[in-house]
């Protein structure tokens, strides 16, 4: 039988379930935060405008997602939603690297020679993922956020579905299509990690039923539906590259990311906008 | 958002001669108030005055995504984060829809989207004069959603009834979704209008630069600044019913009374209502300037198709693996 906790103050009442549910939380709304960053970035510089329109739609739902988590952390008491979301430094951020990976080449107001192989092969890689993880929290001890991994799981079909037909076309395509989509893939192998990673705080999570599944479920889960879509999977163990987001490690790019995203808040910190 | 400006280089199409009561009967139907369809019998300078028309105002709505689109990262909270993606999101969909109904109108001739992608990027097809404009601070933002989409309101409303249905009926969904856009506008104004002082300052500076693209949006008051004009065809057609300079007098109306009480000021100490000729005496933008930008030598033309024209080369191997034989799924 799980523990249920109904309200923001009574999980304030036990410290180490605090702190594992924000680290979780944390994980949650960075993850969305910065790789809806990235999707804003390619806003009018898609395929097609058919493309264009269904990015964005998809890109606009993932912040809501990402407003939702830090609303829940607004509750536990860490400071407004906004602030957490444009203000923590680097090393505070739990996102995990390769969704702070740049879109390509250049950037989007010059010369945005951005990479929809990438685009592609990301987004696959993370809808899939974020089914998986949310679905091991549907039923987390903590009902607000397992009443928000319900509402979210609603509508996340749909996201998964568009970026699972966009593998299925691609590898199915020119010999160009294919071969780019298969750099990307290797290159994501070497890089997606520490995504599934659950960071320090993994054992108190799965303690307190926060997650109902732990790190090795979650990339078995994951790997499964990946190896049932994609025509060549790569035959290596998954990589972190650039460490480990989840400890805050992070790369140049998170900081591009920041900066750009926080810009207009830093210009006035004091305002109201 | 957008309103239709003659570009100033265009011919205009000789009158060819035609069955005359086809003719009749068409004209019979437009002033009875009857829509005309896509697969509808029509002149050739109507049809050639709707694709014109309507391909500019589709790919004004893509290229006007541009400008916005540089805030969209940058917008300062999460609420505002999501507002200005909804909203240009909105304008991509008003440009498909758009594009899709002049490519059926395209259709005789053999032409497709493609081409209008390359006349744009070739210089033939012009977007409009509004979009290439520089964007400086988030007031910008602010300012296309409040004035840039009210200017277009009022144009856009003008062509509610208009003759060619399936202009008309994109155009009532398109309108409804703008004044949602106008709304969104208004909110990011009325916080740097009721903010601190580096926030009020960076609004009325954002006017300022604004206010000769502003009036510039109607185009010009008749066809002796740019040499050319459509409005005479398109009234005719009822394709829509004011003149430029009509809907120019529209947009004052409306909107200098709420600038005012903003406590903003517009770079024009002559501007006034005038109780006895009833309508609005202004300064006139330098036309000049006008005339520059809609031949894309506008502040930011250059930059805005250069990023239309890098992100069509650069994807254009997905739109060669989608050409091929689709894949069942």
């Amino acid at each position: 039988m799980n523990p249920i906790v109904e309200t923001a103050e009574q999980a304030k009442q036990n410290p180490e379930y605090l702190k594992a549910l924000k680290e979780l939380l944390y994980q949650l709304a960075d993850d969305d935060l910065l790789i809806s960053f990235r999707g804003a970035e390619w806003l009018g510089l898609a395929p097609h405008v058919e493309e264009d329109v269904a990015y964005s739609s998809i890109t606009q739902n993932t912040m809501g997602h990402a407003v939702m988590y830090y609303n829940l952390l607004e509750e536990l008491g860490d400071g407004k939603a906004d602030d957490l979301a444009h203000g923590r430094k680097v090393e505070e951020r739990r996102n995990g690297t390769y969704l702070e990976k740049r879109n390509g080449e250049g950037k989007y107001l010059e010369d945005p020679y951005y990479d929809w192989a990438l685009a592609v092969v990301r987004n696959f890689f993370y809808e899939t993922f974020k089914k998986t993880k949310l679905e091991a929290i549907a039923n987390s001890s903590y009902q607000p956020l397992a009443y928000v991994a319900r509402k979210v799981l609603m509508e996340h079909p749909y996201h998964l579905a568009h970026w699972k037909l966009w593998i299925q076309q691609l590898q199915s395509s020119t010999e160009e299509a294919k071969n780019k989509i298969k750099q990307r893939v290797l290159e994501a192998w070497e890089e997606f990690g520490d995504v599934l990673e659950l960071g320090t705080l993994a054992t108190d999570m799965r303690k307190h039923h926060l997650i109902t599944i732990g790190e090795e479920e979650l990339l078995d889960r994951w790997q499964k539906e990946i190896t049932e879509v994609l025509l060549d999977v790569p035959n290596a163990t998954l990589g972190k590259r650039y460490g480990s987001g989840r400890n805050g490690e992070h790369t140049a790019d998170l900081v591009q990311a920041l900066d750009t995203l926080a810009e207009v808040y830093n210009s006035d910190k004091s305002a109201a906008w | 958002m957008y309103n239709y400006v003659e570009d100033g280089d265009s011919k205009t199409t000789a009158y060819v001669e035609q069955d005359q009561e086809k003719y009749d009967a068409f004209m019979a139907r437009i002033e009875a108030g009857e829509k005309i369809e896509a697969d509808d019998w029509m002149p050739e300078d109507y049809r050639q005055a709707l694709i014109k028309l309507i391909s500019m105002h589709g790919i004004s709505e893509i290229m006007g995504a541009l400008p916005e689109k540089e805030w969209v990262p940058k917008a300062p909270t999460l609420r505002r984060k999501l507002g200005i993606m909804a909203k240009v999101q909105d304008e991509m969909g008003h440009g498909q829809l758009l594009l899709r109904v002049a490519e059926d109108l395209m259709k005789p001739y053999g032409k497709t989207r493609e081409n209008i992608m390359e006349d744009l990027l070739n210089g033939d097809l012009k977007f409009h004069n509004v979009f290439h404009m520089p964007t400086k601070t988030w007031a910008d933002a602010g300012m296309v959603g409040w004035l840039v989409d009210g200017a277009a309101i009022i144009s856009q409303t003008n062509m509610l009834d208009a003759s060619y249905g399936p202009y008309q009926r994109a155009l009532q969904r398109i309108c409804q979704e703008e004044v949602f856009h106008a709304q969104h506008g208004e909110s990011i104004i009325m916080a740097l209008a009721e903010g601190n002082q580096y926030q009020r300052d960076i609004l009325q500076e954002s006017l300022n630069r604004w206010w000769p693209a502003l009036l510039m949006f109607f185009g010009p008051a008749s066809a002796e600044t740019t040499g050319s004009s459509k409005q005479d065809i398109m009234i005719q057609y009822k394709i829509r019913k004011s003149t430029n300079e009509e809907l120019r007098q529209a947009f004052l109306s409306k909107y200098m009374p709420r600038v005012f009480s903003l406590g903003l000021t517009v770079p024009d100490e002559t501007i006034r209502y005038d109780q006895e000729q009833e309508k609005w005496i202004y300064k006139q933008p330098d036309w000049e300037v006008f005339k520059e930008i809609i031949r894309n030598k506008g502040p930011r033309s250059k930059e805005r198709l250069r990023l239309r024209e890098i992100a069509y080369e650069n994807n254009r191997w997905v739109r060669t693996a989608l050409a091929t034989e689709p894949v069942s799924v």
